[in-house]
């Protein structure tokens, strides 16, 4: 391959910045200086489909008719645990309006009736001319179980006697979305499964207990967090018609490849004649990349009936069986000398994330902080309940609640100020700017020792940190195309799901053609374009701009050439600016970008690019970036010491995504993330009834999330770093927005009250309790 | 606990009042109540007159956004269905389909409602206006233009709803203050967490308007 040198901004300004030198493939772009000298990067650009989304012309997966189409509905165990004994569907099939009734058991083994393992698995669907009609049908089915003993609570299901979830060996390994944390369902016994001990971060490292002989002062503590679920406003489904010629799947999900994938292997079709779109998508946070059992099913119903048939599921089924993050039960001991220094951490947890694997802690333990020593142990917990599924930053969440307190209980034994003491551990130079600008913001100076403040409402202050991979999907595909007429197209199969990925797209096209991010046409969501990433992770931003700058210049390349031929010079004296194409040397020959195409011989041209390898190569040849993407937020709390009544009365968010592209859409998602960090604090939570194995709340209207009144007042700092990786440097800031805030909530509450609280969600009556037995 | 499970395993069957029968029967009353209450009753074609309907499909007239369209519906159908289903705009969405979201809000006679807890039966010859009728043709809603301004719709799921709610707000009070606008959004769920976004916006178009 052909190389370049190329000098790149480095470091982050106002604190170290910089110049690198990178040698760089050398069809790609020269370097882009920081975003104060570019003219879309970096600014607040309005969202280029916000226009259709206020004023309800955006067409959801749910708002997608077809001619013909029927409505499906699924049939859903009611049982916790059974053998089913018979399934009749005689009635349903009768109902006038029904066109098909299809057994889920039916597309695997046809021989054998299925085991119920949770309440909510799919049974059986229905096409109807109606959704009414589907859902009367469903009623209208008659199973018949016979009903095995079940176990929901965590700690039950690890009882000797407890019933078993499988009672097969199970061979399953998954990542469970935390990424590198292998799940591995073959090591274990009964329903304890694991531990992992390792991530790509590597094994455990040192010996924790000469760490552990080591210390000054050692903090052991045990954490709990709850299962909650994603509930995205749309719900997971498809629409799916099948014509003999192939399938098209409308689908709300993150991943419009994988949908393909799974559906294109699970009927045995050539890839290209399954075709997934996704225009709009009404949120995943992680839970929707998958096909699920609802799209086999609504293609199966598809293709007897022979017309398009929509199938999205309730609020009800969504809560059941669509994903929800593990619970944890997390003990830490971590050691550390007077200075603070870091002597050993030791972890072990166990989670459940139901009838599936995937319930840790993630990394942050491991990371975070410059320990010598560490080890840990992190158990899945089989129990029968709706499988888990990547939310937000997994793993990491619950990891970070109890590691960013057990550091600031640390602090405290050392009498060091929790921002001192992690200027001390942590060496991330992001963070450190980050705790230096956010504190000033905040007024972190203020803070006044736990348990201070006066009266029965109290405040208190508190703060936590975060990290999370820069991560990079290879596979990812973009083309961009400039026609004849001068317009410009950018295509991708990657989705925008709700993060702004069309409008970051349009404004690297733009930024590099020298045009208005008006003037780009951003086609996307749709696997007939080039296959896309994933949106999981954090990571379309890294994975799928860089291409895109890539192919825009390239495609500029090609258009230079033709002009350069007509004006009679060298192609490399060509030059783009406010519209138009212009000669280095004299600036008087110029001509708009759109007659410049006039000359295209062919309708049009275009270029497709793929990620490369990052500048400077990855840490793991997979896509595992240097650096990471770490954030510090602090909070405000007010607790009323009579009622338990807590309020977020402020959170102040710092964080890094390296080059920001869109400063409008991240304050988005971070505010999108703290509120979801402040419910998983103080609100929501599954609540399992554990007589009968059902999920209580399974509704909008018990499962407490919060609205308008409960909105802390949230400032956002983005600290701008250019680690001179690709040629647009740019990551997401999904999961990093997710991460810290329930810990910086509860290190908050513990300052308003002085007492701490191990668990969340953090009720009035949890701060009740924790006061009176403080009291005793 | 023990209600819950009753209902979840024994009483699923057909043939049971289920809590969302309930309610909707509720619902109904409720409305019912509001228009003998009001001059609309004054343009009554339909219902509200203790004539009854059903159990079939009946053909109904609807005024939406300033025309008048004809459907089949059946008793059951909702507003929010009739709206979607029926007549295609889907603007309007069903998150919860149980009053607790807003997500449905539409206008009926002028004051938003929840369209998933509204039977389509129930509507009369009370207007109903969608967040499709907001703009002036082409021309944006001023609260449309400051949510695009400022970044108020993330995956916009919500969105519809979100606007319709506060554009009522805008109508009623050219002067709201930030708890002014808490208040006419609080029953609208946002699980991208819009909402400070939401604020600001509706808080803008205020200013714009006067
Ligand atoms: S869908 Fe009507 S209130 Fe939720
Ligand atoms: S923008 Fe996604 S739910 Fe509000």
């Amino acid at each position: 391959m052909d190389t370049k040198k190329e000098k790149f901004p480095h470091g982050i300004p106002g604190y170290n910045l910089g110049e690198i030198e990178r040698e760089i493939p050398a069809e790609d772009p020269p370097a882009w200086p920081i975003n104060d000298e570019l003219r879309v990067i970096g600014k607040r650009v309005p969202r280029l489909d916000a226009r259709a989304k206020v004023t309800g012309e955006a067409k959801y997966t749910s708002d997608i008719q077809l001619p013909g189409m029927l409505y499906a509905k699924m049939l859903r165990a009611n049982v916790a645990h059974a053998k089913i004994l018979a399934i009749d569907t005689t009635l349903a099939e009768k109902l006038p309006g029904v066109h098909a009734v299809h057994l889920m058991h039916e597309m695997d083994d046809k021989d054998h009736l299925p085991m119920v393992k949770f309440v909510g698995q799919p049974i059986a669907g229905v096409a109807a001319e109606s959704l009414d009609i589907a859902k009367e049908a469903i009623k209208l089915i008659k199973v018949k179980y016979d009903e095995k003993p079940f176990v929901i609570d965590l700690e039950d299901a690890l009882d000797a006697n407890a019933p078993l979830v499988y009672d097969e060996p199970i061979a399953e390994q998954r990542d469970g979305g935390d990424v590198g944390v292998v799940h591995d369902g073959s090591k274990g016994k009964g329903n304890l499964r694991g531990p992992s001990t390792s991530s790509f971060w590597g094994g455990p490292r040192g010996d924790v207990e000469k760490g552990f002989a080591e210390a000054d002062v050692v903090v052991e503590r045990t954490y709990r967090t709850q299962v909650h679920t994603h509930v995205p406003l749309e719900t997971h489904g498809v629409v799916i018609d099948w014509k003999p010629e192939g399938m098209t799947v409308y689908a709300s999900t993150q991943s419009t490849k994988g949908v393909r994938d799974e559906l294109a292997t699970y009927f045995d079709l050539p890839k290209s004649q399954v075709r997934v779109i996704c225009q709009f998508m009404g949120g995943g946070f992680g839970a929707k990349h998958s096909a699920g059992t609802f799209g086999p099913m609504a293609a199966t119903l598809s293709k007897k009936t022979g017309r398009p048939v929509w199938l999205m599921l309730d609020r009800q089924e969504e809560h059941l069986a669509e994903g929800n993050r593990p619970n944890s039960l997390h003990s830490l001991k971590i050691g550390a000398k007077k200075d603070g220094t870091l002597t050993a951490i030791q972890q072990k947890s166990h989670g459940t994330a139901g009838v599936a694997l995937g319930a840790g802690v993630g990394r942050i333990a491991q990371i975070l902080y410059e320990c010598p020593n560490f080890t840990t142990e992190q158990y899945d917990v089989l129990t029968h309940a709706g499988p888990g599924a990547a939310w937000r930053a997994p793993g990491n969440v619950q990891g970070a609640f109890g590691v960013e307190q057990a550091i600031d209980e640390l602090a405290e034994k050392l009498k060091i100020d929790p921002l001192t003491l992690r200027d001390k551990i942590d060496k991330s130079d992001v963070r450190k700017v980050e705790r230096m600008r956010g504190a000033e913001k905040f007024g972190w100076s203020k803070r006044q020792p736990a348990g201070s403040s006066q009266g029965p409402v109290k405040k208190g202050m508190g703060m936590a940190q975060s990290t999370w991979p820069r991560f990079v999907h290879l596979d990812s595909s973009v083309e961009v195309k400039l026609y004849k007429d001068g317009a410009v197209e950018v295509r991708s199969g990657v989705q925008d799901i709700g993060t702004g990925t069309k409008t970051i797209l349009a404004q690297v096209v733009a930024e590099e053609l020298g045009l208005e991010v008006s003037d780009v046409t951003v086609r996307i969501g749709d696997t007939v374009f080039p296959d896309g990433p994933a949106s999981g992770g954090s990571v379309v931003t890294g994975s799928i701009t860089p291409p895109t700058r890539n192919a825009a210049y390239q495609v500029k390349l090609k258009l230079f050439d033709l002009v350069a031929k007509e004006w009679k010079t060298e192609a490399n004296k060509l030059t783009v600016k406010d519209g138009m194409v212009v000669h280095m040397d004299d600036s008087s020959r110029k001509m708009t970008f759109k007659d410049a195409l006039k000359s295209l011989r062919t309708g049009h041209i275009s270029v497709l690019a793929s990620r490369g390898d990052d500048y400077g190569g990855f840490q793991q040849s997979w896509g595992l970036a240097y650096g990471d993407l770490g954030s510090v937020q602090f909070a405000e709390v007010t607790v009323d010491t009579q009622t338990g009544l807590i309020k977020v009365d402020r959170i102040v968010a710092a964080h890094s995504c390296a080059r920001p592209l869109n400063i409008g859409q991240l304050e988005s998602q971070i505010n999108g993330g703290v509120i979801q960090g402040v419910s998983y604090a103080l609100y929501e939570a599954r609540v399992m009834d554990k007589g009968t194995g059902h999920f209580i709340n399974a509704n909008v209207d018990q499962y407490k999330m919060p609205y308008a009144m409960e909105i802390p007042e949230i400032e956002s700092i983005l600290v701008e770093e250019y680690p001179a990786q690709s040629s647009t440097d740019a990551y997401g800031i999904a999961e990093p927005a997710n991460i810290a805030t329930a810990a910086a909530i509860a290190n908050a509450v513990y300052n308003a009250i002085g007492v701490r609280i191990f668990e969340i969600p953090i009720t009035p009556a949890s701060i009740l309790n924790a006061l009176n037995k403080d009291y005793e | 606990m023990k209600n819950d499970k009753d209902k979840s395993s024994k009483n699923a069957g057909k043939g049971n009042l289920s809590r969302r029968g309930f309610l909707r029967g509720a619902g109904l009353t409720t409305a019912g109540t509001v228009m003998l209450n009001s001059s609309v009753l004054a343009f009554e074609s339909q219902p509200a007159t203790g004539k009854a309907f059903g159990p079939d499909a009946v053909t109904i007239e609807m005024k939406v956004n300033g025309e008048l369209k004809s459907l089949i519906v059946e008793p059951r159908t909702t507003l929010a269905t009739a709206l979607r289903d029926h007549l295609g705009l889907t603007g309007t969405k069903v998150v919860c389909d149980r009053g607790a979201c807003s997500a449905c809000t539409v206008w009926l006679d002028g004051r938003p409602v929840n369209s998933c807890m509204t039977l389509a039966l129930d509507v009369g010859s009370r207007p109903v206006e969608t967040i499709e009728g907001l703009a002036e043709g082409n021309e944006l809603h001023p609260l449309q233009e400051a949510f695009i301004e400022h970044d108020a719709s993330q995956c916009g799921y919500c969105t519809p709803g979100m606007i319709m709610s506060a554009a009522h707000l805008l109508k009623t009070n050219p002067n709201p203050t930030l708890q002014d606008v808490k208040k006419a959004t609080r029953g609208n769920l946002c699980r991208c967490g819009t909402y400070p976004h939401v604020f600001k916006a509706t808080l803008a178009a205020a200013k714009k308007m006067k």
